[in-house]
């Protein structure tokens, strides 16, 4: 392959942030036309940074780009469109209040002039070229994810981009919808062009890609053939050391387990009047990790929200069980009640949200002081006690070993992995009998995902009912003792961990499949 | 090529010393400016600003009462700004204010003692000013009405009002003017402290730049408005009631106008116009900005705007301008400290753009 | 009753400032920028046209014999360039030095107002008149030719030609504007600026140059409005502050016609007939109620502020990133 001429050639590509670590540091890297390369490393390695340099997002501190043998500076989108270079970003570039073909024909520039209708036919015939199926007058904000999605490919196609940039496009899809985008990607690759996978998950790199090329810590550590390698041993590259893979699912002894939180029929709208919870039940019981699964926006957020007291309710119970061996069962009504009046009914429920800046934790507030985001109120005085909270926040950051300057630095400047750890740090402090946690290691390293998984794993331990949303179907067939399939709002089964198989999980997640308990 | 990137935090006192040679460059640009149209040296421009603010007593007490006023105008809408409400209502808070104070004047003036109307001016002035602000803030607590343009109607309408109450009690009939109110009997007037005019004016704002320092930074009210004011989300997650802290926050707000407009016209004017708060709404909006919102930092920044204000308008007056020189100095200081911000926070990189296609 | 004859002209000749201003308000927040400066620079448009043609007047022995061309062209160039300068201001504020948008438009109103007042109160002392105005009764003769036909069509004529040469270029502006808005490429590439720039920035479209355009044109849209309101309206009459706080109105306006520029004709009439309403409503001996109806336009646009909110629909909304400075580099 070396004697090939590469689509594009990065050669001592270097680009710090300001006050975090470099992002990428002297990275060599050649990508060949008709092939599809997997872009691996752990969150934080510097692969969409490497990847927005190409495409014009991020302008590199230091090194060159070639493509197709000639040196660019690629210093805007419009110039890397102009290169036949796309990309699918990880957080969709689409305006949500425009249709489809708006977003497709957005910056372009056809000779034949601005017409809508003529381009939506055009879009149709890329459609139907690959088997897409794309409403072109359909609103993006009408649209499901794995919809955005197509439409973004769909754009890329119809702009003909050559080199087409993948960022993590298998997060947000079911394992059926993964293998038909990979289908697709196989059939651009055949057409000759050149497809860049970035991904962290193994699998889909033995799965679809010829090469595969492996950054850690922002530097680049070696390339390998897909087909020459195993999961070992990227694994040992992409993180520089031995590590096993497996998570561990620890038997609590059963006298521990009781019921913990009853959720009954339960019904929830949005804003809009769309039904995001449709008549679910089930039960969470002490000393087990319950794992949520189910393709994003299928009420997974809505779910946690409705037990944590965030959400209002059309209909349906969540009843914490107190005490379930007392006669009459002792049992306290969550519904209707707001996390003040759950906290003062002496029910310690943490919650570790998706959105940890936005909703766990205040961005721009030290350590300390987010340490007493949920507990300012306690004593009577009208002022705020900061001795307790940050005596919290040292101890937080010496167990979790938080890499931060010191605990009045502001948490918006810590990296993902540590701002994590202080949110997951604080809420398991607050001792607590039910923990809910929502993509509790999104984004996170190798390294902090495990620490994550083992604080789970030692609460389940403490009998608290630990819920567990996740995205990677892999770690919640290995971590959880049971899962609750979602799909669409409904629950459509809930299976055994130790028993049940991704195939099945995913035909649940879009509802194909199902089964009871 | 220009390349633009995000700073690693600057050292306090390096981004100081990038903020005072803004204000330097500013000044100096004023001192052009004013030379252009005054043919006089840069030095005696200066002199005469220096003068207007500082050449007597009674001008630098009236420096003072007026930078007092304006950090009152300004410490008012802090704690909305902190929790990004952007109150544009000053204005019509002070007016309000300021009506409902010298209502209490002309309708008491002959029928209660002077210490009673004193407090009643008060309470009434407060409240009033604190009314005005709570209809936006309801509204947008409510259905998250836009309050930058509900607080800046609530101005004009504010305006209309005192204007029907000046035709209402104007003396004499047909003036279109109040006058000042019990010029004979001082009723309603608030006390002056020894001779000195102004110094209960800025004796009381003194003590409120102290107690809303603390309140913003240590009470658990301040807290939740920082938490409102990052994200409304963070806020529902730590159990705290959005819209009660958007509506109890804005009662402060305005009852402070309105406190604003007692001091006015209880305190200086003793009269009530349709312009007695004279822009400053919008002025503290920018006072309180510059300020980063910190209360303690604008003392600093209403001095400077009100120096500017005093010295633009003393060279006015001496060689023969109009007073509205002084805004368009004032703009031009303010467009230089906000423009200056950005190499506070960004590092510009000049490159020259290689050759592209060096193989062509 | 009102005398509609009467009262719909009045109406309209009130109504063209805030045309002028909302329109130019409305691109500019198509792009995202929210700009809180139109009050500033519709004074400043104001001014530079009075100070272009009363140069022009001055500098010929008898201003009824001036060149109509000139006595037009210059005042429009004088306006539009003042106007320009401010909106280039704004932009290099906001878009390249990212600073705060609410402060950078506060700080133009101060500015834009005192300069007006500062060269108008010049003006006013070079005159050495007793009044404290400028006249220039010659150029606004020519600003408010009409229609030959007008006057001999009589209600119909009044209500619908009576007007100068500037009221009708604010429609057609504000129609022309709605059609690129919604019916072009620019227009598509300006709204995705203003809903979304990563998104548009990353679709290849140059996010400066667009906030740029589109800021820069809507100042010099609402700078005409400032012209428009003394040569036409006033009789070529300037004083001080006489423009009031017209410039806020027309910012209220975009609110009220949820950013469409053809809605913002009726609208803008609606509310110069309101801003008017008080000198055709009979109060008899009691003035101080007329004060009271000097408020309705404010009230009115605080009453539709709140009902646009009930109604949350979402084609209705701002521009979602209005107001927000964009970093390419952000994370």
């Amino acid at each position: 392959m070396a004697d090939r001429l590469p689509a594009v050639r990065m050669r001592g590509i270097t680009k710090e942030f300001a006050g975090k670590v470099v992002a990428n540091k002297n990275v060599d890297l050649d990508i060949y036309r008709g092939e599809i390369l997997a872009l691996l490393g752990e969150n934080g390695s510097g692969k969409t940074t490497l990847m927005n340099m190409l495409s014009g997002i991020y302008y590199p501190d230091a090194g060159t780009i070639e493509i197709n043998g000639k040196h660019r500076v690629i210093s805007s989108p419009k110039e890397a469109i102009d290169l036949g270079i796309g990309m699918i970003h990880q957080h969709f570039k689409l305006v949500n209040v425009f249709t489809a073909a708006e977003n497709i024909v957005l910056g372009m520039n056809e000779p034949s002039g601005f017409d809508l209708k003529a381009a939506s036919e055009r879009i149709r015939q890329v459609c139907d070229t690959y088997g897409f199926d794309v409403d072109p007058n359909q609103k993006i904000y009408d649209m499901s994810v794995s919809q955005k999605q197509t439409v973004e490919i769909v754009k890329q196609l119809y702009r003909g981009a050559e080199i087409l940039i993948l960022d993590e496009p298998t997060a947000v899809l079911t394992p059926q919808e993964t293998d038909k985008l990979f289908a697709v990607l196989r059939n651009m690759r055949d057409d000759g062009k050149t497809v860049v996978i970035i991904t962290h998950k193994l699998h889909e790199v033995l799965d679809i890609s010829d090469r595969v090329a492996v950054l850690r810590k922002g530097e680049y550590v070696g390339e390998m053939i897909t087909t020459e390698t195993t999961a070992q041993e990227m694994t040992n590259m992409m993180v520089g050391h031995q590590v096993s893979l497996n998570i561990e699912r620890p038997d609590v002894e059963m006298d521990y387990r009781m019921e913990r939180i009853r959720v009954k029929n339960l019904t929830v709208r949005n804003n809009e009047g769309v039904v995001k919870l449709d008549d679910v039940s089930f039960t969470a019981y002490t000393g087990e990790i319950l794992g949520i699964a189910g393709i994003s926006g299928s009420g997974q957020k809505e779910l946690l929200e409705a037990i944590a007291g965030l959400q209002p309710v059309e209909s349906g119970s969540v009843e914490y069980v107190v005490d379930a061996n007392s006669t009459p069962e002792e049992v306290e009504q969550l519904i209707g009640m707001d996390p003040i009046k759950i906290a003062q009914m002496g029910v310690v429920l943490s919650f570790v949200p998706e959105d940890r800046l936005g909703m766990g934790l205040v961005g721009s507030m030290d350590l300390t002081d987010n340490m007493m985001l949920r507990s300012f109120r306690d004593g009577m005085s009208p002022f705020t006690d900061r001795k307790a909270p940050k005596h919290l926040a040292e101890l937080v950051v010496d167990e979790l070993e938080v890499n931060t300057p010191s605990v009045s630095t502001p948490v918006r400047r810590l990296s993902g992995g540590n701002v994590q750890k202080v949110l997951v740090g604080r809420e398991i402090a607050a001792a607590p009998t039910v923990l809910l946690s929502a993509y509790a290691v999104r984004g996170l390293d190798v390294n902090s995902s495990y620490l994550i998984y083992d604080l789970l794993n030692r609460q389940k331990g403490n009998g608290v009912a630990v819920i567990y949303v996740g995205e990677d179907l892999d770690v919640l067939l290995e971590l959880c003792d049971r899962i609750l399939v979602l799909c669409g709002g409904k629950v459509s089964g809930i299976v055994d961990g130790r028993t049940t198989n991704k195939n099945e999980v995913g035909l649940m997640m879009t509802k194909l499949g199902g089964g009871e308990e | 090529m220009i390349h633009i990137s995000k700073r690693k935090e600057l050292p306090l006192g390096q981004a100081l010393a990038i903020r005072l040679g803004a204000i330097v460059l500013a000044l100096v640009v004023c001192g052009a400016i004013t030379t252009l149209f005054t043919g006089l040296n840069p030095i005696s421009v200066y002199g005469a600003m220096i003068n207007g603010a500082f050449g007597s007593q009674r001008k630098i007490w009236i420096l003072l009462q007026e930078t007092a006023i304006l950090l009152c105008v300004s410490l008012a809408l802090t704690p909305a700004f902190r929790m990004k409400f952007w109150n544009l209502g000053g204005e019509g808070q002070i007016l309000i204010g300021g009506l409902a104070s010298a209502a209490c004047m002309i309708l008491f003036g002959n029928t209660l003692p002077n210490g009673v109307v004193i407090l009643l001016e008060i309470v009434c002035a407060i409240a009033a000013g604190a009314i005005w602000a709570f209809i936006p803030a309801f509204f947008k607590a409510r259905w998250n009405t836009n309050e930058t343009l509900f607080t800046l109607m609530m101005n004009y309408v504010a305006t209309q009002i005192v204007a029907y109450f000046i035709i209402v009690w104007e003396v004499p009939k047909g003036s279109g003017q109040i006058g000042i109110i019990n010029q004979s009997t001082e009723v309603g007037w608030l006390p002056q402290i020894g001779t000195y005019k102004y110094l209960l004016n800025i004796v009381l704002v003194a003590l409120l730049t102290v107690l809303m320092y603390t309140y913003l930074n240590y009470s658990k009210h301040g807290y939740e408005i920082s938490v409102v004011g990052e994200s409304a989300n963070t806020a529902r997650y730590a159990g705290i009631k959005v819209d009660r802290v958007i509506m109890r926050t804005l009662l402060l707000s305005g009852a402070i106008c309105g406190f604003a407009g007692l001091l006015l016209v209880g305190g200086t004017n003793h009269t009530i116009t349709t312009t007695i708060s004279g822009g400053r709404g919008f002025t503290a909006v920018m006072v309180a900005w510059l300020a980063k919102f910190n209360p303690a930092v604008m003392t600093a920044s209403s001095l400077l705007l009100v120096f500017m204000g005093r010295g633009a308008g003393e060279i006015s007056t001496t060689y023969g301008l109009n007073q509205s020189f002084g805004d368009i100095l004032t703009g031009i200081i303010l467009f230089f400290i906000i423009g200056v911000e950005f190499f506070i926070t960004y590092r510009v990189r000049f490159e020259k753009k290689e050759k592209e296609a060096t193989n062509d | 009753m009102i005398d509609l004859v009467a009262f719909i002209p009045r109406a309209v000749a009130q109504s063209i400032p805030l045309l002028f201003g909302s329109t130019g308000e409305i691109i500019t927040e198509k792009s995202g920028n929210l700009n809180l400066g139109i009050p500033g620079v519709m004074y400043v448009g104001g001014i530079c046209g009075v100070i272009g043609s009363f140069l022009y007047e001055s500098s010929l022995a008898d201003p009824s014999q001036m060149n109509k061309f000139l006595a037009v062209l210059i005042p429009v160039a004088c306006c539009l360039i003042g106007s320009l300068l401010m909106g280039l201001l704004y932009c290099f504020l906001t878009v390249n030095l990212r600073a705060n948008q609410n402060v950078t438009g506060l700080a133009m109103t101060t500015f834009g107002v005192g300069f007006g007042n500062f060269f108008g109160g010049s003006l006013i002392k070079l005159t050495g008149a007793n009044i404290p105005t400028i006249s220039l009764g010659a150029t606004s003769k020519v600003f408010r030719t009409t229609l030959p036909f007008a006057g001999s069509m009589g209600a119909f004529g009044k209500i619908f030609f009576s007007y100068g040469f500037l009221a009708y270029v604010a429609i057609a502006i504000a129609l022309a504007s709605s059609y690129v808005l919604n019916r072009t490429r620019v227009g598509l590439q300006l709204r995705a600026v203003g809903e979304d720039p990563a998104t548009a920035d990353a679709a290849g479209i140059n996010i400066t140059r667009y906030k740029y355009v589109a800021t820069c044109l809507g100042c010099m849209i609402a700078g005409l409005g400032g012209l428009y309101y003394v040569m036409d309206y006033a009789n070529g009459i300037w004083s001080n502050d006489a423009f009031g706080d017209r410039g806020w109105l027309a910012i209220a306006l975009v609110i009220f016609t949820i950013w469409r520029p053809s809605v913002a004709i009726p609208a803008s009439i609606l509310f110069g007939g309101l801003y008017i309403l008080y000198l055709f409503i009979p109060t008899g001996e009691n003035l101080a109620i007329k004060e009271l109806y000097k408020m309705l336009p404010y009230v009115v646009t605080i009453i539709v502020l709140v009902f646009s909110s009930l109604r949350n629909k979402r084609e209705n909304q701002p521009p979602e990133s209005l107001g927000l400075p964009y970093f390419r580099e952000d994370r």
